[in-house]
């Protein structure tokens, strides 16, 4: 393992140093940290430092009005001799030069109000700290509600197991996405060999994340994958740093925990730690790279006009398709749980959920998680679009949940199922958190209703062609993360995001004049999702079940995963009734389990 | 001596209790416990997939009375159990042949 590692490593960074000698402009970004009364004469030390106590994150250059426009006015880029024959050019220099130089004159004059700047940047940056830091705090508790409504929607007498599943992803992810994930996503974030290279803008704009690998095509820097920042050691010690990964590492345990709902029930856990220890270290990072840590997909738009790239504003691509990949692949290769299909591929028995309150509890909780989920993802408390996000993913959950409500209720069974009500809220928000900023609050209503049909009529289908999701999780995350995807394309209304991913103009979908271009990006960032995640998943699949094998014996399954796997049960002292039973087939002339341990004779 | 067990609705043990106590019946047990009649239970659907609620929730209450207590204590159960629809349950008479107080070791009608 480590030496093929090593291999693509050496493999991936001989693709780097050709490429930059083959003649990428190689564009070093100087550090926003500069202090506000830097000579501009001097020459700057652009090595991003990290700052570990954070006393140099956040200075003047950070101050900014309403509009993002700075108030410190920069020194102007001296013109080169070519530029000097062009009127527009000089006077656009002449311009600038003269604000500079108004500006200087003002800073002199008023030292103290420089000084003020210093502390109005750090406060503007510490706003967006802080606001990071919370709605990650608050997307760590969706973690509780996944557990929730995983564990509602399954038998009582697996509850433990999938408790346990739901619980222990939390610190295998965390520690797989410490240790070599946040590097892999972000390490190159801003690297001078993408045209577009960005530090952590909104907190003081860090940039020693800057080491991205990936290869030349065309003229144009492919990203594949970052590599700096392991273990949060030397470029990875920075405040900024930190607070960004603390925000990504509660995202990427959001895509972990999906597919433990839809294999629970019969997966293995030592089968499950195996893949816990593969998702935050290789499986997420990867196409998380692709979209976030300014990797291919982010820079399409740049390279190739399509589109600004591909968009996920909070991640129903990056987090929730990803997931829900994921889960298929584990749910159709795991195989349905014994006793819900007959030889003929029909669903005899369906398994019923033990317990709603959790289910819709757990939804509640997963709701609230999303307000950190969806507006945190701007990464700033001073960027005041946060009001339009929250309201547009509060309005599609309540269109999804309605959607699959009277879907269900009219069309489907005559009745307003409870789960599929909460599978449609999920749905909604699912579809939401990709283009939530983007969208009016109309086309948030409309997509969100869509999507609570469409994860009715898609675990239909699944269930219909034998794929066996406990919870959902294929419909509610990946096909509604494509959803999401495809709608930014489609809804995007072109009142915000001037300059997103580096291409000039808002983002704006087909419905808004905005032709195909978008939709065209998003299109090409699903389906690569799909087949990436597709391609890892099967690998660890396979792997696992070389290792230890991914499914329990079938005697387990019957008897519930709880005391085999576990060695408690999930609910000591109640009494479980015919609905935890696994129901028996036709001619199946199972005897029971094998005793594990000698019966207690009792002596009177 | 006779055991009455009769299966009744959950919701009609406190009317039943009622009337059982206004015969002169002392002590009653509860059970509570499932199972179908002649209706079989009935089908439902969980996402869209039919199955069959085949043992529906009744309590069993078992009172012991002597025979003179018998009609009155049945009438009792019958008048307080009855909603006149599907489901209403069944009451059943049986002989018994010995009946102990364990903290006296009285036996017979004395004990009941």
């Amino acid at each position: 393992m480590k030496i093929i590692f090593k291999k693509f490593f050496i493999q991936l960074t001989t693709a780097v140093v050709l490429c930059s000698t083959v003649g990428v402009a190689v564009a070093q970004t100087p550090s926003t940290n500069a202090p506000a009364a830097a000579a501009p004469a001097a020459a700057p030390d652009n090595t991003p430092k990290p700052d570990a106590q954070g006393y140099n994150t956040g200075a003047a250059s950070d101050a900014a009005d309403a509009s993002n426009t700075p108030l410190i006015v920069p020194a102007p880029t001296e013109l080169s001799d070519a530029d000097k024959k062009n009127p527009d050019k000089v006077k656009a220099y002449n311009d600038a030069k003269k604000a500079f130089d108004d500006y200087t004159a003002q800073a002199k004059t008023e030292p103290l109000a420089v000084r003020v700047m210093d502390g109005v940047g750090h406060n503007r940056v510490a706003i967006n700290f802080m606001w990071t830091l919370v709605t990650g705090f608050l997307v760590m508790f969706m973690q509780a509600g996944f557990a929730l409504v995983e564990t509602g929607l399954c038998r009582a007498k697996n509850a433990g197991h999938t408790m346990a599943m739901n619980f222990m992803i939390y610190p295998m992810g965390m520690l797989g996405f410490y240790l070599c994930g946040f590097a892999f996503m972000f390490g190159g974030m801003n690297s001078p060999l993408t045209p577009n290279p960005g530090g952590i803008a909104t907190m003081g704009g860090y940039g020693g994340l800057n080491n991205e690998l990936g290869f030349n095509l065309g003229g144009h820097f492919i990203g594949l994958l970052g590599f700096k920042g392991f273990m949060l050691q030397g470029a990875g010690y920075d405040t900024a740093a930190f607070a960004l990964f603390l925000f990504q590492m509660v995202f990427m345990d959001t895509t972990a925990t999906i597919p433990t709902g839809g294999a629970a029930e019969r997966w293995k856990f030592s089968a499950f730690m195996i893949y816990g220890c593969c998702i935050g270290t290789i499986m997420y990072p990867v196409f998380g790279n692709w979209v976030w840590g300014n990797g291919w997909l982010s820079q399409m738009g740049v390279n190739w006009g399509i589109g600004h790239g591909h968009v996920d504003f909070a991640g129903s691509s990056v987090v929730h398709m990803q997931g829900g990949v994921i889960a298929l692949i584990f749910c159709w290769l795991i195989g349905p749980r014994y006793g819900k299909y007959d030889a003929k591929g029909k669903i005899v028995h369906p398994i019923i959920p033990h317990n709603i309150p959790f289910v819709m509890l757990g939804t509640f909780i997963l709701a609230f998680g999303w307000f950190g989920f969806n507006p945190g993802s701007s990464l700033a408390g001073t960027e005041l679009r946060i009001s339009v996000v929250a309201v547009n993913t509060m309005l599609a959950s309540a269109t999804g949940a309605l959607g699959a409500t009277l879907w269900m209720w009219w069309v489907r069974t005559k009745k307003p199922d409870p789960s599929m009500m909460c599978n449609g809220m999920l749905a909604g928000l699912v579809a939401i958190t990709c283009p939530c900023a983007f969208v009016s609050a109309g086309g948030a209503s409309i997509l969100g209703l869509v999507a609570g049909v469409l994860v009715v009529e898609s675990v239909f289908f699944f269930d219909k062609i034998g794929i066996d999701d406990c919870v959902g999780a294929i419909s509610v995350h990946g096909v509604n993360g494509a959803w999401g995807c495809i709608s930014l394309g489609l809804f995007a209304d072109g009142t915000y995001g001037e300059g997103w991913n580096g291409v000039p103009g808002k983002v704006t979908g087909l419905f808004y004049g905005g032709g195909f271009g978008q939709l065209t990006a998003e299109i090409i960032g699903v389906v690569t999702c799909f087949v990436t995640l597709s391609v890892l998943s099967l690998i660890v699949y396979f792997i696992v079940e070389k290792l230890v094998g991914n499914r329990v014996p079938k005697d387990i399954e019957i008897e519930g995963l709880d005391i085999p796997e576990m060695g408690v049960p999930g609910y000591a002292g109640f009494v479980m009734d015919k609905a935890s039973e696994t129901p028996m087939l036709a001619g199946d002339h199972y005897s029971g389990a094998p005793a594990t341990t000698k019966p207690t004779s009792i002596t009177t | 001596m006779k055991k009455i067990e009769a299966i009744i609705k959950p919701f009609k043990l406190d009317e039943v209790k009622t009337a059982l106590m206004e015969v002169g019946v002392h002590g009653l047990t509860v059970i509570e416990v499932k199972g179908f009649g002649r209706q079989k239970g009935h089908t439902e659907t969980y996402r869209g997939s039919e199955y069959t609620l085949e043992f529906l929730p009744k309590v069993m209450v078992a009172v012991v009375v002597g025979e003179d207590q018998l009609d009155a204590a049945v009438g009792a159960i019958i008048k307080a159990a009855r909603t006149g629809k599907i489901g209403d349950g069944k009451i059943f008479v049986s002989p018994l042949d010995d009946v102990v107080r364990i903290r006296t070791s009285e036996k017979g009608a004395t004990a009941i």
